[in-house]
């Protein structure tokens, strides 16, 4: 078990053993999210409140639940290259980091447009948007902090630290914020309150979500696999790689 | 415990030695707050209303601007390995620098809260529970800013990115601080608050050095 996971941490091994995942994965992220999206937004009964804007749900909500999940991968990566020095562990932290940042970005954009029709604005200050919008910057200085370094080991080491850091203060912004809000203003909106929901409704939510997961890491192995080769190019396997094409 | 004492007691020395460095922040402290009510308008009704979140961000803001002071000296004079190379801890030694740059740097930030607190028209109870959240949340800003300090210490322009990386993380402080404040002037219980910003500044002082010790060893490594 552990020389198998010793040698899933070398670049190489890794890149040959995911090529052959590779076409699998897309296919299949492409066929959950592309069925999951037809289902979604053609079959689905409208919401008797929202009506049709109801949809813009099954883009929004697995967004949001990535944005969050991505920060605990991205965190994850880091604290196994911190402990065991892995390299792949810190190729998979800088893979992940812009991804991250994107579908948190997706998540906020989404909350934005689906905000509108249903509560007559783009943007409330509500605990949920505001904890995002400090997860999208806790991204974005990840992503920026690796830009400004210029030693990749020292940057990945640092990057390991702040996403480290980030991720012991994730749980207390997310708590004061909630307090936050509840000490500020009444509860006129909740997300957390929504009715119910029927069956038909919340499966495909259910699809689309395992899609999205599908597609991120589909994207991170793909951003992976760019990495390794971007930092691996003096290497021989490399190159015979390349010319091999 | 001695090398502590001795690092707490060069830093105070080598600050008292160069006070405009330590005066900056505070200026620049005073000009952000001086700049509100010319934004917002001089009714004194608006500016206390908003009083405590002046004050918080503008404080938040100084005690970034004078992290750079951290540890970019001693990097770029070379103390900072000859600490690396002496075999010291360098929790204990971030635990010292931040010390000493708290009693530097925060420290007169709580002194100069009654008077902040006058002029955006800040009730007397408020004020005085403005001065002491500040003297209660400030270890922690330097605490969770020597983070972002020792992880750009390397850098040649730091300053900014510090900003970008320690200002999330302040989220929460400025959260219970301000509600704190407004507590208080509305008659309500500090007690709560009280007990939470405790809570977040013995959770810094447990973690941040280890964090800040860390980063300073690698941009030591380099």
């Amino acid at each position: 078990m552990f020389n198998w996971f010793h040698r899933l941490g070398s670049p190489r091994t890794f890149f040959a053993m995911t090529s052959s995942w590779h076409p699998w994965l897309l296919g299949l992220a492409a066929c959950v999210l592309v069925g999951g999206s037809v289902w979604a937004l053609l079959y689905v009964p409208p919401d008797y409140q929202q009506g049709n804007s109801v949809r813009i749900m099954y883009i929004h909500v697995p967004a949001a639940i990535l944005a969050q999940s991505g920060y605990m991968m991205m965190a994850g990566a880091a604290i196994v290259y911190l402990v065991w020095r892995i390299k792949l562990a810190d190729m998979a932290m800088a893979a992940v980091a812009p991804l991250g940042a994107s579908i948190t970005f997706l998540a906020l954009v989404t909350g934005a447009i689906w905000g509108k029709p249903t509560w007559g604005t783009w943007w409330v200050w509500d605990a949920r948007l505001t904890s995002t919008l400090v997860l999208f910057f806790l991204y974005v200085g990840v992503m920026a902090l690796r830009s400004a370094m210029e030693g990749r080991e020292q940057a990945g080491r640092a990057c390991a630290i702040l996403s480290v850091v980030g991720l012991v203060n994730l749980p207390i912004i997310k708590y004061s914020v909630d307090w936050w809000y509840t000490l500020h203003q009444p509860a006129s909106f909740k997300l957390t309150e929504k009715p119910a929901m029927p069956v038909e409704m919340w499966l495909p939510l259910l699809v689309m979500v395992i899609g999205y997961y599908l597609f991120f890491f589909t994207v991170w192995f793909m951003r992976l696999r760019n990495e390794i080769l971007v930092r691996e190019q003096h290497t021989d396997w490399v190159r015979t790689w390349v010319s091999d094409r | 415990m001695s090398f502590f004492l001795s690092s707490v007691a060069r830093d105070l020395r080598v600050h008292i030695r160069k006070p405009s460095e330590v005066l900056n922040p505070l200026v620049f402290f005073a000009v952000v707050i001086s700049l509100f009510p010319l934004g917002i308008g001089p009714s004194p009704e608006q500016l206390s209303l908003v009083a405590p979140g002046i004050v918080w961000v503008a404080a938040l803001l100084a005690t970034l601007m004078s992290m750079d002071l951290l540890f970019r000296s001693d990097y770029e004079d070379g103390s900072l390995e000859q600490v690396v190379l002496s075999g010291q801890s360098l929790v204990v030694f971030t635990l010292a620098k931040v010390f000493a740059h708290w009693l530097i740097a925060g420290l007169p930030l709580v002194v100069l809260m009654p008077v902040v607190g006058l002029v955006v028209f800040l009730e007397v109870d408020g004020i005085w529970t403005l001065a002491l959240s500040l003297l209660l949340v400030s270890p922690t800003l330097s605490l969770v800013g020597s983070i972002g300090a020792a992880l750009t210490v390397g850098l040649p322009r730091g300053g900014l990115l510090v900003t970008i990386l320690i200002l999330p993380l302040y989220v929460p402080v400025l959260i219970l601080a301000t509600a704190m404040v407004q507590a208080s002037v509305s008659g309500s219980d500090v007690t709560g608050y009280i007990y939470w910003l405790l809570a977040l500044l013995l959770l810094a002082l447990a973690l941040a050095p280890l964090a800040a010790g860390a980063s300073l060893q690698l941009s030591v490594d380099e």
